[in-house]
């Protein structure tokens, strides 16, 4: 039900960027890109202390008319954002929250596997299928 | 597979064939339109294919799996000689000749042929010293053995080999190879993106030329991809283990391209222990990644094949995960695609391969039967009773489990599932009620209330009174029931109940439901079965409706509202009166306390009548006007409007009084006490009562009792000019009522708990219904 998933690396660029349809990829792209203020924003107001407490979920980053943009981030401050349809009606949140998990557990996957160079871009296959399945809802 | 024995030949031949047919590249099942072109192409008439396809269970299945595509073949195969066909000719008949498939097929079955027979030269070419095998079926053994000769041989030997044997190979097999490939992309076998024949058969005669013969051995199978050519091209630099790697990859291939032989499986330890030389530790990815890039598979593929072989996902390859990763690698230098899965016979035997029966493979189709066998057990094995008087409630078995061990655990449950019980008499009578871990008392009371409801005439212990109840009411349940109130009733002990009772609840819900439609019920058709709770609620609701009804009747004082619950003493001559009616009562309760809002409105009904009744000394009319007057607060906050309302404001006066007068010690006979005022309306409202009763269904006889209770309250400083013993009676009514209302509560906030259990386990499905399905 996501429209666009997107995994950012530290140094904020990104690792994995897709999104459906594909005529907007431009939109969400520049959206993803915008969101990662209000991700920095929402990591630096934790505070530099609670850096292990802090939750990994961040919530909804901005609503915008047509989307919602939610963010997550890892203890590596690798960035997740993804971009919901505002009109897909209560996706909630521990929904969104499971996604994040699910993105999070195949990111880690794709870590663990020796031949992936952190910062290189993401290509691994079941990665692809993982963020598929999430995105395959919209109607 | 009804034990399908094939030769290697033939094992060879049909795993091609099936490759051919497996578009999709599933390795599992062949596509129909093709395995039926290929049967067609066997130029058998065709009832005979028809006749064939049923045999191997495609028909059945409604896919060919491998072993249906095997058996069919050999079912041509023998069709094709002219014998009948017969199940039990697949292994019966020896010696068949390779099913052969004409037309289009000749081709490929000529370049099978030939292609077998140049593996032969080829062997022969490449030892030197197998003279070549005299027919196809000492091909692969001839290859097998060659293997491990070569295997053992130097590198250099088997590189200069490939050179010298590759331009003997490439004339006869290049055309092979190159309608093979023709053959393939029109197949489009394997997701690959072939564009076509003609940009990779080019350079891949010229990359022949370089390759071992695994490549033209490959020819005879399964397409290479295009990639093959610059694999075969980087065969040849790679290390002697790949080409070694490779020409067992080939003869094992014709029986599953991803069964490690045992040569192969050696070879793999082997390298295992170069790196890790504890064959039960692991191999740090580091080193492993440094292994396998000597392959000079890319990047990518690489990480692929790690992705499959690392199936716990640690970063580390035992032995097994390492010997996959290298078969992969192996057979991905060879041509054949990655999986998208991880094959089966990759899997590493850690795992319960039962399990892994997603993974696409030959036993797909074992994996399928499999599965739903075991599903069914899962769900059952709790409930068996359940399961086998009511069927229908096998789905929400799952949930029955998840109940009781809540319902065990939450103890605050009260009794809020008997006010929503349905209207049915017969769940009234229905025991479940106090699978809550509501206190024992309540089930003792409800318990009794059943009793009581059901059976006025036994006070004394509720289970004598369960059976005869549960035989009039619910032959089916009466088992099951007794049951429960057995083990509800003798050990009290909430823990037993509690697994039982769900079980029991949702017979007798089902029962209640079934019976619903003997009472003369408004309420609306039972719940489905997935809300089970609230029907028996509704059942305990009903036992608590029974309470109010039977106190008030019974004149127990209490006895069976109050937690110590004490057998209800036989009533005097009103009982009679009010018994018949109880049942209806109950009924009427039962019907009425299904929608549990109702019941909340009523306590306020509870009390307003026996306030009424308390002080109704007056007269009968008076107070039947107070309670008029109050019947429209009632019937406010009871929120139902129906008509009846008001007839069922006077039952519960009737109850109310009968509940003051139970309260009362000098109401035991209140019908009868010397009472003047409390006895002549009580008397009346009896009477009403009874008439009304008949008429009303649905209203609770609890909410007429809370009414009352709740109408003394107010009435008490009427009651100062009244006797002492009214002011009394008031006073034991509220104390009694105080105790209703509690244990009212505590049922409310039980079925309250219990429904939000229900959505929790029905979100907890829900999610694992959705289509984000864990990794």
């Amino acid at each position: 039900m996501a429209v666009c998933i997107a995994v950012i690396a530290k140094e904020n660029y990104p690792l994995y960027i897709r999104s459906i349809p594909a005529e907007h990829e431009l939109k969400f792209h520049y959206t993803v890109h915008t969101s990662l203020d209000v991700v920095d924003e929402k990591v630096s107001a934790m505070g530099k202390a609670l850096v292990d407490q802090r939750e990994l979920y961040l919530g909804l980053l901005y609503p915008t008319e047509d989307y919602k943009v939610y963010g997550y981030v890892t203890n590596s401050k690798v960035k997740f954002v993804m971009v919901v349809d505002s009109s897909n009606t209560a996706l909630r949140d521990n929904e969104i929250r499971s996604m994040f998990r699910k993105l999070h557990n195949s990111y880690t996957d794709v870590m663990c596997n020796p031949f992936y160079n952190p910062g290189d871009r993401i290509h691994s296959r079941a990665f692809d299928n993982m963020v598929t399945s999430m995105m395959v809802q919209v109607c | 597979m009804e034990g399908l024995t094939l030769s290697d030949a033939e094992q060879k031949y049909y795993s091609d064939l099936f490759s051919y047919c497996d578009i999709e590249s599933t390795k599992k099942v062949a596509s129909n339109g093709r395995v039926v072109e290929l049967f067609r192409a066997a130029q058998l008439p065709n009832e005979v294919v028809l006749q064939i396809m049923e045999l191997c269970g495609a028909t059945r299945l409604g896919y060919f799996g491998r072993s249906q595509f095997y058996i069919a073949l050999k079912l041509v195969a023998v069709a094709q000689s002219g014998l009948p066909l017969r199940v039990e000719s697949i292994n019966t008949v020896k010696d068949l000749p390779l099913p052969r498939f004409g037309a289009s097929k000749n081709e490929q079955e000529s370049r099978h042929t030939t292609s077998y027979s140049s593996d032969a030269e080829n062997q022969g070419s490449y030892s030197g010293v197998i003279p070549p095998p005299p027919g196809r079926v000492q091909v692969k053994k001839g290859s097998v053995s060659h293997d491990t000769v070569q295997s053992r041989s130097s590198t250099e030997q088997q590189e200069s080999i490939s050179p010298v044997v590759s331009p003997q190979q490439s004339p006869p097999t290049s055309p092979h190879t190159w309608r093979k490939h023709n053959r393939h992309p029109s197949g489009g076998n394997n997701e690959r993106p072939l564009a076509g024949p003609g940009p990779f058969w080019s350079p891949f005669t010229e990359a022949q030329t370089g390759s071992s013969a695994g490549d033209t051995m490959w020819s005879g199978h399964s397409p290479p991809p295009p990639q093959e050519n610059w694999d075969q091209t980087t065969v040849r630099t790679v290390a002697s283990a790949t080409t070694a790697n490779e020409i067992r990859r080939q003869s094992s291939s014709y029986d599953d391209p991803w069964k490690i032989t045992d040569e192969q499986r050696q070879y793999y330890v082997n390298q295992f222990k170069t790196i890790q030389p504890d064959l039960n530790g692991f191999i740090p990815g580091s080193a492993a990644k440094e292994f396998f890039t000597k392959s000079k598979l890319p990047i990518l593929e690489l990480s692929h094949i790690w992705e499959l072989s690392d199936f716990d996902k640690d970063g580390a390859l035992t032995l097994d995960e390492f010997c996959a990763a290298f078969h992969l690698v192996v057979a991905r230098k060879n041509g054949y695609d990655l999986p998208e899965k991880l094959p089966e016979s990759l899997m590493p035997k850690l795992i319960d391969l039962e399990d892994s029966a997603d993974v696409g493979d030959q036993s797909g189709e074992v994996g399928y039967s499999g599965s739903p066998a075991e599903a069914p057990p899962s769900k059952s094995p709790s409930m068996p009773s359940l399961n086998q008087t009511w069927p229908e409630l096998n789905q929400s078995s799952e949930q029955w489990e998840t109940f009781s061990e809540r319902s065990s655990s939450s103890q605050t449950l009260t009794q809020f599932d008997s006010n929503i019980a349905p209207a049915d008499p017969d769940t009234a009578i229905v025991h479940p009620v106090p699978i809550r871990m509501t206190p024992s008392k309540i089930h003792m009371q409800e318990m009794e209330l059943k009793r009581t409801g059901s059976d006025h005439t036994n006070p004394t212990s509720p289970l004598l009174v369960k059976p005869p109840d549960l035989s009039e009411e619910n032959k089916i349940n009466s088992s099951v029931k007794f049951v429960s109130g057995n083990t509800v009733a003798d050990g009290y002990s909430s823990s037993d109940s509690f697994t039982s009772d769900p079980e029991q609840i949702g017979n007798t819900v089902t029962r209640q439901r079934s019976h619903s439609g003997t009472s003369p019920d408004n309420t609306a058709p039972p719940p489905p079965p997935p809300r089970p709770h609230q029907s028996h609620s509704r059942s305990s609701s009903l036992d608590m409706n029974r309470t109010f009804t039977v106190t008030t009747g019974q004149q127990q004082a209490g006895v069976v509202a109050h937690p110590p619950a004490v057998p209800p003493r036989p009533q005097p001559s009103q009982a009679p009166g009010p018994h018949v009616h109880r049942p209806v009562d109950a009924e009427g309760l039962i019907t009425h306390t299904s929608t549990s809002p109702q019941q909340i409105p009523e306590q306020p009904n509870f009390a307003d009548f026996s306030q009424f009744e308390v002080f109704a000394a007056s007269s009968v009319n008076e107070e039947h006007d107070d309670e008029a007057e109050k019947h429209p607060e009632v019937l406010q906050v009871e929120k139902s409007s129906e008509p009846s309302a008001s007839l069922r404001v006077a039952k519960t006066d009737g109850r109310v009084e009968e509940k003051t007068a139970a309260s009362a010690p000098a109401n035991a006979g209140k019908g009868t006490t010397p009472l003047a005022p409390p006895p002549k309306p009580i008397r009346r409202r009896l009477k009403s009562e009874d008439e009304l009763r008949p008429e009303v269904d649905e209203h609770s006889q609890k909410t007429g009792v809370l009414a009352a209770v709740l109408a003394s309250q107010p009435s008490i400083p009427r009651s100062v000019g009244k006797d002492k013993k009214a002011i009394q009676a008031s006073i034991r009514r509220n104390k009694e009522t105080n105790t209703v209302l509690a244990r009212l509560n505590s049922e409310l906030q039980q079925q309250l708990k219990d429904v939000l259990e229900e959505r929790i386990s029905l979100e907890v499905q829900l999610e694992q219904l959705r289509p984000f399905s864990h990794l």
